[in-house]
């Protein structure tokens, strides 16, 4: 579904990813790990082409096409989806007028007839239930004086409605309590397919507990350092990071 | 530069929907301004002698006043001498009726999307089509007449009924009022005219549709809206201009009565030509609008939705005279490329317990200068009187600005008043987090502007609200890459 190959990404000059590779099945869950700034919400914004970042090398190839060539937009429309660490407010846009507009214009792009009110509000309601988000956050401004769980939930949400073959959650379990943490993994869970996949970013392990992967990578200055099975993520969070850094040092040297 | 600004920087304004014109026989006044043009306008319009001498009074005070130049806009000196103050397209009879009016001029309107026919308007709204310098026809007239609500041109009313003209015209705003005020007075044409009598709500909505055609023509417009003791009026008003290099003078005079208990609403969408990407051309807009609550419990709420002209130059005001009366202004107004705008509202509180609320919404983009002048008097008498005004502006990319300019003057101790202000940008982030969900740019930017302006939009009867919604995303496309 995914390739990333040698993929170098800079901002203002100064380079984040060095040479990434990773590639991504349907229906696998991989987790990105790694320290503070080491690059990971760096990959999961340039996979959705947020324009600050300048990829300088490599390529990515989803679903055969090549994925740096399309507008953020258009990226979404062929199924990707972020869920945003910070997700933004948008004052005087209530969610719902948010959504509709955008499951249109998706519905448009793969030549689906647009919802109406009726069948786009049953839909909602049916998605909602998924990670049991209020109704009357729907009709407030777009995460507007939303607490850090809401804007949270709203996010997977919202991935509930978009049905993206490739969704990317950045940090989403910074910020949650452990029962939001509970319902978000819920969420996210029954949305997983065999047609689907899903990029899981996170600096801590607890997360991989609710929302299992098939494999854990460890993100190191802008290199995949280390890859594994789920129990590498168990190893990190016994052992922190330092012991991978040195690792890469010494081998470095 | 960031790429914030860059994205802004691709600024192309699409091409402006009503910039056609029509080639009409027209009656017209010589070019140039002087006490016999003046009489040639009033002879020509079979006036009475005592509105002859209120303009002629009109144009005296003129003479001795000076162009207003604290506005923060900018142009080049109006040459006033060189300006034609009236056209009038021929017609070969006075139509009677609506069914008598030159096919010609229905298709202006029809094009405009204005239907002079009453079986095809929507149910509820009349129309008064006002083209340079005349009323074109009023529909839904024998309708209301049943109610007794006089709705017709502003010169039917001057011969059917002077006695109502003689006295309000000028009574809100007196001829010497301002420069623009007292050239309208002087030297007005035509415009709307409506009276509800006591104790009537006007069960569908009044609008003046106003269209230059004419080159060289400046539009001089005069309405007057009565609102007798406990009746409810909204009144709507639209205008669009060809698309011309010269720039094209507007100068119209609104004035509205509000006796005790009565109420009425205002709603403007202007969308007279902005002018081109360049700047070059569009409407200078200096319009002097302004209600009185006359009476106690009385209640003027003005809307508008400025999107057009080159120049706006524009405060629509409540005198809250009436113990108990309330003001409202709400406003929207965007500017693109060149365009200035310096609106805004004066709310003069004289009676107790009076009210007022300010909502203005700016909108900046391109090379344009956007704002909000407004005024809160509160006089001596005026206990528990109480006023709230919220300003905000919206900029988008670097080259354009937004200035707030409130002035407050408070004589009573006991007024309560809050003023609220913020400043914000559509950020690179938002449009970003619209992309990521599969909305495009274009989309994105009206999605944050219509929830930006949402307050005042929903102030617009329904189906205007939408018609906005539309010109208001439509104005700012192509504003971002």
């Amino acid at each position: 579904m995914l390739i990333i190959k040698n993929l170098h990404a800079s901002i203002e000059g100064t380079p984040i990813l060095r040479g990434i590779n990773l590639e991504v099945k349907a229906g696998e869950v991989h987790a990105i790990m790694g320290p503070n700034g080491s690059g990971k919400s760096t990959l999961a914004s340039v996979l959705a082409g947020r324009e600050e970042f300048e990829v300088t090398e490599g390529e990515v190839l989803f679903k055969g096409k090549n994925l740096l060539e399309l507008a953020p937009e258009e990226r979404a429309r062929e199924g990707v989806f972020l869920a945003f660490q910070y997700p933004v407010e948008i004052p005087g846009v209530s969610t719902t007028n948010f959504l509709r507009t955008a499951v249109n214009q998706v519905r448009d792009y793969r030549g689906l007839e647009p919802l109406d009110a009726v069948k786009f509000l049953s839909v909602m309601k049916e998605k909602m239930k998924l990670v049991e988000i209020d109704q009357k956050l729907m009709s407030r401004s777009l995460n507007e004086g939303f607490s850090g769980g809401e804007k949270k939930r709203n996010e997977i949400f919202q991935m509930a409605m978009l049905e993206p073959t490739l969704s990317i959650l950045d940090e989403t379990d910074s910020g949650l309590d452990i029962d939001a943490l509970r319902i978000v993994s819920n969420g996210v869970n029954q949305l997983k397919s065999a047609e689907t996949a899903t990029i899981v970013v996170t600096h801590y392990q607890r997360l991989l507990d609710y929302i299992v992967p098939d494999f854990v990578h460890v993100l190191f200055n802008g290199r995949i350092v280390k890859s594994g099975t789920k129990d590498l993520a168990l190893e990190l969070e016994e052992k922190g990071y330092d012991w991978i850094k040195e690792e890469v040092n010494a081998t470095s040297v | 530069m960031s790429k914030d600004n860059q994205i802004l920087e691709e600024f192309t304004s699409r091409e402006y929907e009503h910039g056609w014109s029509v080639d009409l026989e027209a009656d017209e006044a010589p070019a140039g301004l002087n006490e016999g043009i003046i009489r040639w306008i009033s002879s020509k319009k079979e006036e009475p002698e005592w509105l002859l001498e209120w303009r002629l009074k009109a144009f005296r005070n003129w003479l001795t006043m000076i162009e207003p130049e604290w506005a923060n806009v900018h142009y080049p000196k109006i040459d006033l001498q060189s300006l034609k103050y009236y056209s009038a397209p021929k017609q070969k009879n006075k139509p009677k009726n609506l069914d008598e009016i030159d096919p010609e001029l229905l298709q202006i309107y029809e094009r405009l999307g204005i239907s002079l026919n009453e079986q095809k308007r929507l149910q509820g709204i009349a129309v008064d089509a006002v083209l340079d310098s005349v009323s074109v026809g009023t529909t839904f007239k024998v309708t209301l007449s049943k109610l007794g609500i006089i709705f017709c041109s502003f010169s039917e009313a001057v011969k059917e009924h002077p006695e109502l003209v003689k006295k309000y015209l000028g009574s809100v705003v007196p001829i010497n009022d301002n420069y623009y005020a007292a050239l309208n007075s002087a030297v007005f044409s035509d415009g709307s005219f409506c009276y509800i009598p006591s104790g009537v709500r006007c069960p569908m909505e009044l609008s003046t549709y106003f269209r230059i055609n004419a080159a060289n023509t400046g539009q001089f417009e005069r309405t007057l809206i009565i609102a007798e003791e406990g009746s409810y009026v909204s009144y709507l008003e639209g205008c669009t201009a060809p698309q011309r290099d010269e720039n094209q003078l507007h100068a119209a005079v609104v004035e509205i009565y509000a006796a005790k208990n009565a109420e009425v609403k205002y709603s403007t969408v202007q969308n007279w030509f902005p002018g081109d990407k360049e700047g070059k051309g569009g409407i200078f807009n200096f319009v002097t609008k302004r209600g009185i609550c006359a009476g106690d419990y009385s209640k003027i709420s003005w809307t508008q939705v400025e999107t057009g002209s080159a120049v706006t130059w524009k405060y629509p005001s409540c005198i809250l005279k009436g113990d108990h009366s309330v003001g409202e202004f709400y406003s929207v107004a965007v500017t693109n490329n060149y365009q200035q705008a310096d609106t805004g509202t004066k709310m003069i509180h004289i009676g107790k317990n009076t009210r007022s609320r300010i909502v203005s919404k700016g909108i900046s983009a391109g090379h344009s200068q956007n704002s909000y002048r407004g005024q809160v008097q509160v006089m001596k008498r005026a206990t528990n009187s109480r006023n709230f005004s919220q300003c905000d502006s919206l900029l988008m990319g670097g080259k354009c600005g937004a200035h707030t300019f409130p002035y407050i003057d408070i004589q009573n101790s006991t007024a309560q008043v809050e003023h609220e202000a913020t400043t914000s940008k559509i950020g690179e982030d938002q449009l970003f987090y619209c992309n990521q969900r599969g909305i495009s740019t274009e989309d994105a930017v009206a999605l944050i502007v219509n929830g930006y302006a949402k307050e005042v939009l929903n102030q617009l009867p329904m189906e205007f609200a939408v018609e906005a919604q539309k010109l208001l995303a439509l104005t700012l496309e192509g504003s971002v890459g």
